[in-house]
């Protein structure tokens, strides 16, 4: 905040200051959860609104993602000669990585785009400046409510994409590839555990948490008008993506270090 | 008594685009002061610059003692309930009606009860013109009255400092002046300090105490209205008259030969865009509505004029005794040099006004705080300078 000195200029200085740039909003979302008064008007109105335009989406979704991730093991563990553990795969797979990434890239695409959008256009409309002329932050008023929002429709949202998921392996298993029901719910918790859930919870959390932030940070900072609007909203769910792929690499990498496999 | 607001070198760039350099100046509190300049010449970013809302390069903006460039987040938020800013599209939040635009600031900042938030409202937009359209939505509405709407919300607060972006932009001339006049009155009621940006000559002509203006990144000139109304700079001239011939060209300069064609073409007889008539020149004021208070800022404008008249050029001196009374005439022991009267002191006049007359250039735009060598007329120094009653300050200090 003091007089700034003059902007570094090397390859890259663009994209690092835009990096920190964001790293510094979800910061100040952090700090700013926590103070008084809590926007719960917005929050409730966000948390419907997010909802309710990716429910139907996520459900039609993890279907099929149920379905192909049941099939691909299925015809890889007869080959093994594994039958037995097919559900058991077929649920790891989909907790522990289907239903976070379906839940997130859904509610980046369809939740964090409008809440991009809608920001955006307050920002070109200079109603976000206003807001701060007035003496009020628009971290605390808008991007809180709505990073929460991202991040509590991305956590229920998960359950249901397991549920979902799971029931869809069971289908395509039993009915199409001739399995056993009994073998298929019974290996289960063969190999899954308690941890695999906490995990895929956590995993949704952050992710919702990822989503929230760069939407709004694209939508803070449009370049150039009402186009400007448009390619914000491109760029964060490009942004969100590509972010939510590489976290996921790495919380993965950590858990299976951290939490030992089932019977090891 | 509104806040007053120091700003000392004020520089912004964007990028390798500077957009102006080393603006220095004085907003006396309870005064009003237009800024005036060509589109373009970053008169919406200065003010967006005050407030804090883009951080200047470097240079420093006080209000209170709390410098705007420099201070913390909660500072900078504790100082912004001090302003009132109207924008150029009024920056109504657009899922709001107008009523609950204009009592969003009420019920984030004060503990008031619902009924008195309402009477509050309905007084404001009132005032602006606006009953019956309080369930409308933003989008619904007409520019002018999104306008309205936006000073209404700006001024609940009894904000200590307003800002306005271009009032008179997509406004009609009577709204315009009806606009003015409400300012005026505010100004009357509350002693608020006043910036309005515009590039209306006749808003700047008839509202303003200070007048002030940006060109080719720089602040020309800021001063007593009279000064830059009675001023030779080209530019001034140009702008104020709206002519195509001077410096102002339609990109912001323009170059010695399109200013040679140009000059050539005024000198074959083809008209310059202006009306025959010069405006430059000292008009009345506008005064608060009569039933008003009277506006205190005037009188104290008159004790620091007073006091600083010696450093003005000749010009302007000779347009701010015209405007006196003979009683204030009196109370400052001045005389006008119009008058047959006083035609023993000019010769005395020509001498000093001579090496005063060159304005004195941006980025000192400030009238230097000489002490008073004692003006022209019959009295000695001391009497001069002494003041009767004033409770103003010379400014620097911070409040």
């Amino acid at each position: 905040m003091t007089t700034r000195t003059a902007p570094a200029n090397f390859p890259g200085a663009g994209a690092l200051r835009e990096t920190g740039r964001l790293f510094a909003l979800g910061l100040d979302v952090v700090v700013n959860v926590f103070r008084r008064p809590f926007q719960t008007r917005e929050f409730i109105q966000q948390c419907w609104f997010i909802a309710s335009v990716t429910i139907l989406p996520t459900a039609l979704v993890a279907i099929p993602f149920g379905a192909i991730v049941a099939l691909q093991l299925g015809t890889l563990i007869v080959q093994l000669g594994a039958q037995s553990f097919t559900g058991a795969a077929s649920v790891l797979a989909i907790i522990q990585q289907a239903a976070p990434l379906v839940t997130a890239l859904l509610v980046a695409g369809a939740g964090g785009s409008a809440v991009c959008a809608d920001i955006g256009s307050r920002t070109i409309r200079e109603e976000i400046d206003a807001m701060e002329v007035l003496g009020v932050s628009p971290i605390q008023r808008l991007v809180v409510p709505r990073v929460l929002a991202c991040m509590l429709v991305a956590v229920l949202l998960n359950g249901l994409v397991s549920v979902v998921g799971v029931m869809g392996g069971y289908f395509f298993n039993v009915v199409l590839q001739g399995g056993t029901p009994g073998a298929y719910l019974a290996s289960f918790s063969a190999l899954a555990q308690l941890p695999d859930l906490w995990i895929s919870e956590l995993k949704a959390l952050i992710f919702g948490f990822i989503a929230g932030v760069v939407a709004s940070y694209r939508g803070l900072n449009p370049k150039g008008g009402p186009k400007g609007v448009g390619d914000a909203v491109n760029q964060s769910v490009v942004i969100t993506f590509l972010l939510l792929f590489f976290v996921n690499f790495v919380l993965t990498a950590v858990y299976l270090t951290v939490v030992p496999a089932k019977g090891s | 008594m509104g806040a007053e607001v120091v700003i000392e070198g004020l520089t912004k760039s964007f990028g390798k685009q500077a957009i102006w350099r080393d603006v220095t100046l004085t907003l006396p509190p309870g005064e009003v002061s237009v800024m005036l300049g060509p589109s373009g010449t970053g008169k919406s970013v200065f003010l967006k610059s005050m407030i804090g809302l883009l951080k200047p390069d470097r240079g420093k903006c006080v209000i209170n003692g709390v410098d705007i460039v420099t201070c913390s987040e909660a500072k900078l938020y504790e100082t912004r309930k001090l302003f009132g800013v109207l924008f150029q599209d009024g920056a109504l939040f657009g899922s709001m009606n107008l009523f609950d635009n204009v009592a969003f600031p009420l019920r984030e900042h004060t503990k008031k009860s619902e009924a008195e938030i309402k009477r509050i409202v309905f007084e404001k937009l009132e005032l602006t013109g606006l009953q019956g359209a309080e369930k409308k939505l933003p989008g619904e509405i007409s520019g002018g009255m999104r306008k309205r709407a936006g000073l209404a919300r700006a001024l609940v607060l009894d904000p200590e400092i307003i800002l306005c972006d271009e009032p008179d932009s997509g406004l009609d001339p009577v709204r315009t002046a009806y606009l003015s006049q409400l300012l005026i009155d505010l100004n009357a009621q509350i002693d608020a300090t006043i910036l309005i940006v515009t590039h209306n000559i006749n808003l700047a002509r008839t509202v303003p105490d200070n007048l002030g203006m940006l060109f080719r990144k720089e602040l020309v000139m800021f001063g007593p209205r009279e000064v830059l109304l009675t001023s030779d700079e080209p530019v001034v001239e140009q702008f104020l008259n709206g002519r195509r011939l001077g410096p102002i060209g339609m990109s912001e300069e323009k170059d010695a030969a399109q200013m040679a064609r140009e000059q050539a073409h005024a000198d074959a007889g083809h008209s310059d865009g202006s009306s025959e008539e010069d405006v430059r020149g000292v008009v009345p004021q506008i005064e608060p509505t009569p039933g008003m208070p009277e506006r205190a800022g005037v009188r104290r404008r008159k004790d620091r004029v007073m006091r600083i008249l010696n450093t003005l050029p000749h010009a302007a001196q000779e347009g701010i005794i015209e405007s006196l009374t003979d009683e204030e005439r009196a109370r400052y022991g001045v005389h006008s040099h119009m008058v047959p009267a006083a035609a023993q002191s000019r010769p005395r006049l020509d001498q000093p006004t001579q090496q005063m007359a060159p304005v004195q250039p941006s980025p000192r735009p400030r009238p230097v705080e000489d002490p008073p060598r004692g003006f022209q007329g019959d009295l000695s120094d001391p009497q001069v300078a002494r003041l009767p009653d004033t409770t103003w300050k010379p400014p620097g200090g911070a409040s």
